[in-house]
């Protein structure tokens, strides 16, 4: 009979821990809808043809947009884009190949994982020290900068994750043809890794596109409408900031509304990505 | 056919000439920053020193008196309040993807989870300034006050008015940020536990929970801490969400509803504003200690990683 309990016993504890993990996953959704709800609630009210085509008006006035932080944003986005995405790959196509037994090589690639994580304000304070601060002013390309150098860790680390991934007898057979390692990489490789690669740039994008800490002092802010990378420009983020923490209404909605516009951009280039490797890497 | 190889092979170290110079880049930069910042701080080590200045509880820019103590303390305290809620959380869920979930649910779910740390730092900020803040300032920590408060000792951290903007309203913001990373890294450990050794438990009678518990957990453990130690990383540096929410005082706090600063709040809020070179010296102080912090704890949760499954 006792021996009956305890198995009782062991099956009710074991069905309270399995529903504990079940309420975790809960919770974890349950934030998940509750964020994102709440983003489109209060989002979706406000977006107005006005947001995207008028520039800000004075303080306490209606009518207001953001069209220059949207495109101050694509601005800073589109040149950080420029410059990371090209030096990631390249440096990704060391570790991959000519740097794969090399220990500075994996060196590189474990300083790269590191990186990833390096806090982003503290990449905008090492801009402001090597970049705004000896030319003298905020500028869009100092954000832009920041940016990249957040990004090429990111790119360098995928493409050689990518480019690892394809077989290396697929070189093998390129090489018996005759064929120069450099064109074994442009001509193969590169095909074979090309799908994983863009979706790394996708991600990378994804994860910069919400920055805000990295160019608080770098791009800084502007209320007005520029495309000169070497003033300082506004960007959507820190607009966001500056008109969250600011005292009228209308400052809020226009916070909100681009808080959704930036939102639905990430989740869906994250989607997008998530969708791509499903697609290529499950067959 | 001599000059096209020996062309093929000019460019051929080109090739690879450019891809290491872009691969040695990521050394440059990371030796940068380090070397810069130490380079910026140098006006605040002459005038405080190391002990000095992460002792000191001032932050004082009108006298020109700054100190680490409270923002560090801000740091830490946030970090290890989001920490304790959101390791049992994350291994909740790594355990239902792994062992609970439906297979046809598993890349859904999963996906789900991942999209928490997809959403940008800043719009946890909004959302925790004008809807979870005032929702955890008028009821939930009144609730808690009330129910907490007559404890001896344990009630200290319940003091003080609730609004809202405070360390709890931040900790938990920090853990939801923090828990799809440790989720995914436990629940790809999980995955590597020898399926012989979890069919030797499942053999000798034991339940799912056993098997988790004695086998699977005790067989990723280095990965569990590894993961942890990312976490962690992540909420120290972690910025705008904070920004909004902590209310960016410089004080030792005492009670969970209080008021606090980090490293990362100061920089944001006050980087622009620094007027003198010992303001802002101190500013990039804070950075180099940030960012040590991190390296080195990103440094042994990459040691503990690599061991993960041996």
């Amino acid at each position: 009979m006792n021996h009956i309990n305890e198995i009782s016993k062991r099956k009710a504890i074991n069905f309270f821990a399995l529903s504990l993990a079940g309420a975790a996953a809960g919770l974890g959704l349950f934030w998940l809808i509750f964020i994102l709800a709440d983003v489109l609630r209060h989002g979706v009210a406000y977006i107005t043809p006005a947001l995207f085509l008028n520039e800000a008006a004075p303080p306490g006035l209606d009518g207001g947009g953001l069209k220059h932080a949207f495109i101050g944003q694509l601005l800073i986005t589109l040149f950080a884009v420029l410059i990371g995405i090209p030096l990631g790959i390249l440096g990704g196509t060391w570790l991959a190949e000519y740097g794969r037994h090399h220990s500075i090589g994996r060196l590189i690639s474990t300083l790269s994982d590191i990186m990833i994580s390096v806090p982003s304000i503290v990449i905008g304070t090492f801009v402001y020290a090597i970049f705004v601060k000896p030319i003298g002013h905020f500028s869009g390309f100092a954000g832009a900068l920041a940016l990249a150098i957040i990004m090429i860790p990111v790119v360098l680390r995928t493409t050689e994750d990518m480019m690892g991934l394809v077989p290396w007898e697929i070189r093998e057979a390129a090489f018996a043809l005759g064929a120069p390692y450099y064109k074994v990489i442009l001509q193969v490789v590169y095909r074979g890794a090309a799908t994983g690669i863009f979706t790394g740039i996708l991600l990378a994008i994804a994860r910069i596109a919400g920055e805000t800490g990295p160019l608080l002092f770098t791009s800084f802010n502007n209320m007005f409408l520029t495309t000169n990378m070497n003033e300082p420009m506004p960007s959507l983020t820190v607009t966001i900031y500056q008109y969250a923490m600011g005292p009228y209404d209308d400052w809020h909605e226009m916070a909100w509304a681009a808080s959704f516009v930036i939102t639905l951009f990430i989740l869906s280039l994250t989607i997008l990505g998530r969708l791509i490797i499903r697609w290529k890497y499950k067959n | 056919m001599a000059t096209t190889i020996k062309r093929e092979y000019t460019f051929d170290k080109f090739f690879s000439g450019i891809t290491f110079a872009a691969a040695f880049l990521v050394l440059a930069i990371i030796v940068s920053i380090f070397i810069s910042l130490f380079r910026e701080s140098l006006t605040a080590i002459d005038a405080f020193g190391f002990f000095g200045f992460i002792s000191s509880t001032a932050w004082d820019p009108v006298r020109e008196q700054f100190g680490a103590a409270t923002t560090l303390y801000g740091t830490l305290i946030t970090t290890l309040l989001a920490l304790i809620m959101a390791v049992p959380v994350s291994l909740g869920i790594a355990i239902f993807i792994t062992e609970l979930c439906p297979k046809v649910l598993k890349p859904i779910f999963s996906t789900a989870i991942e999209l928490l740390a997809a959403i940008p730092s800043i719009i946890y900020g909004m959302w925790g300034l004008f809807t979870f803040a005032p929702l955890m300032g008028e009821y939930i920590e009144p609730i808690l006050q009330k129910s907490f408060k007559p404890i001896p000792l344990l009630g200290q951290l319940f003091t003080g008015v609730p609004l809202g903007i405070d360390i709890l309203t931040t900790g938990i913001i920090l853990s939801i940020m923090i828990t799809p990373f440790i989720a995914s890294i436990v629940r790809d450990t999980f995955a590597l536990t020898p399926i012989q050794l979890k069919e030797s438990a499942y053999g000798i009678g034991a339940t799912r929970w056993e098997v988790i518990k004695d086998v699977i957990i005790p067989y990723s453990k280095t990965g569990i801490f590894g993961s942890v130690i990312i976490a962690m990383g992540r909420a120290l540096g972690e910025t705008m969400a904070v920004a909004f929410v902590l209310g960016n005082k410089h004080a030792i706090a005492t009670s969970l509803f209080d008021a606090s600063a980090t490293i990362t709040v100061t920089l944001a809020n006050e980087f622009t504003e620094a007027d003198g070179d010992l303001y802002l010296s101190s500013l990039f102080y804070l950075a180099l200690i940030l960012l040590g912090m991190n390296f080195l704890l990103l440094a042994i949760a990459k040691t503990f990683l690599a061991r993960r499954g041996r």
